[in-house]
């Protein structure tokens, strides 16, 4: 597919994400405003809650992974969004780079995006609802990133196909939620038993359906993204 | 479905509509017709169950449904696959309609289940392995009919409802397994199991009036899906020869 003279598949895919990173850098108005979504986020569930009736530490699991898909859709929303204008995308399509290489690269830089909101996410909630610092957080950042994974596989797919319809900031939800179920039922639960300082046994079942869902979904979605461009 | 009487001609676009063939036929009479005998056979020459009482005659409802929106929706990912390897219109269509109509006995499942479930488990609604798998397969093909109702360009809108449907199918085995691990309460299957079809049974799991009432569910919602599913793709048909003929 492509000549001699053009990357191969891991260093196009990179190229592509260190432009969509750069472009990021350079601005920056994605990652700050999906950063004070975030905390805001954080911030606003905490008065939605009784705090006599439920304990915070049981709380914020759910808070977290559920703000944690809202920004990462915000972030994914962006990905093609940006490639509209003077119609970039059609120059990346003409470059010497195969089709997979293009999601790949888009799906590296949304991961980096959505790892960096994470890097602030998780400590917010951490400071907000009081939990314990140390080990679990640092597995907690690690079931974040599995989760990030699933999340940006699913979501760079759709965004490309959303951002060609009529209805795109509507439907990049609609498509994507149904399939974020999994991930932030399995997260949420494994995060909920890890706080609670559970062992392992219980909470591991939870990672291997997000391990399994990661596998399924990018080998899937990497096959399916050649469909979604224009012929 | 090649059975089907098609003895109307093939549709002429450049004829005024009230002449076209009409998508609903002498398949779709008879799927009525089986629906309207299941309905008087449950309700009045079929006993009613001693521990549930008159609500467990959603079941030759509800299990026919569910079946029906499995088998339409597997129609879907055939149809997509066919369509992303062949590139052919007319998987498509096929996927294209029998989403509808899955769509449409996905939503009988949804509403018969929680009328059986409120006198029996004392609650609509609960977040059962069986129930939300239902429910966000339901959520899935309901996007999957905005987005092509979002895409004006045809090949592309094929394109885009292939690749959702595909990933839809990858994705109800995770809900259920994620729902599953963390708890079920929906009766496990009483037909679907090998002691079910023993002939000499002692125990059967149904009794013999209730296993018939329920194989006359099963055959009369088939029917009815397969004659909609047709119904559908010959509308499908109709419109996209007109399209052309407007083109």
């Amino acid at each position: 597919m492509a000549d001699e003279t053009a990357p191969g598949f891991g260093a196009s895919a990179w190229l592509i994400a260190r432009k969509d990173l750069t472009v990021e850098f350079r601005t920056k108005t994605a990652f700050f405003s999906a950063m004070v979504f975030t905390v805001l986020g954080i911030a606003i569930f905490f008065f939605a809650w009784d705090s006599t009736a439920v304990a915070s530490i049981d709380l914020a699991p759910g808070v977290l992974w559920v703000v944690f898909v809202f920004s990462g859709l915000l972030a994914l929303q962006r990905s093609f969004s940006v490639e509209q204008s003077d119609r970039a995308m059609d120059a990346l399509l003409v470059s010497p780079v195969i089709r997979e290489a293009i999601y790949a690269g888009k799906a590296i830089a949304n991961l980096l995006f959505i790892c960096a909101i994470q890097l602030i996410a998780v400590p917010a909630v951490a400071l907000f609802y009081n939990l314990p610092l140390g080990r679990p957080l640092l597995v907690l950042l690690g079931m974040a990133w599995l989760t990030a994974v699933g999340l940006v596989a699913i979501g760079t797919l759709f965004a490309s196909m959303a951002v060609n319809t009529r209805l795109a900031e509507l439907l990049l939800p609609m498509l994507s939620l149904p399939f974020f179920v999994p991930l932030v039922m399995s997260a949420s639960y494994a995060s909920t038993k890890l706080l609670a300082g559970r062992p392992a046994a219980e909470w591991w079942p939870w990672l291997r359906i997000l391990i399994g869902f990661d596998i399924v979904f990018l080998v899937a979605c990497t096959l399916a993204f050649p469909f979604t461009l224009e012929e | 479905m090649t059975s089907v009487p098609t003895s109307a001609a093939a549709p002429r676009a450049d004829l005024p509509p009230a002449t076209l063939p009409r998508p609903f036929g002498a398949l779709f009479l008879l799927a009525v017709l089986a629906v309207i005998g299941l309905y008087i056979r449950s309700i009045y020459f079929t006993p009613i169950e001693a521990v549930q009482g008159a609500a467990q005659k959603i079941y030759y409802i509800h299990v026919p449904a569910a079946i029906s929106a499995y088998l339409a929706y597997s129609l879907v990912a055939l149809g997509s696959v066919m369509h992303l390897w062949l590139h052919d219109a007319r998987a498509d269509r096929l996927a294209e309609s029998a989403a509808e109509v899955g769509l449409v006995f996905n939503t009988v499942v949804l509403t018969s289940g929680p009328l059986w479930a409120k006198p029996i488990w004392n609650t609509w609604w609960t977040w059962d392995a069986r129930l939300t798998s239902t429910l966000f397969l339901w959520f899935i093909f309901a996007a999957y009919l905005v987005l092509r109702g979002a895409i004006d360009e045809p090949a592309m809108r094929a394109r885009f409802a292939a690749v959702l449907a595909i990933l839809g199918v990858l994705l109800i085995p995770f809900i259920h397994m994620s729902v599953y691990l963390f708890r079920t309460l929906h009766p496990m299957p009483i037909m679907l199991q090998p002691s079910a079809f023993q002939p000499n049974n002692p125990a059967p799991p149904l009794p013999p009036v209730m296993r018939t009432t329920f194989f006359l569910g099963m055959g009369a919602f088939m029917l009815l899906c397969v004659a909609l599913v047709v119904a559908r793709y010959r509308y499908a048909a109709l419109r996209d020869a007109a399209a052309e003929a407007n083109s």
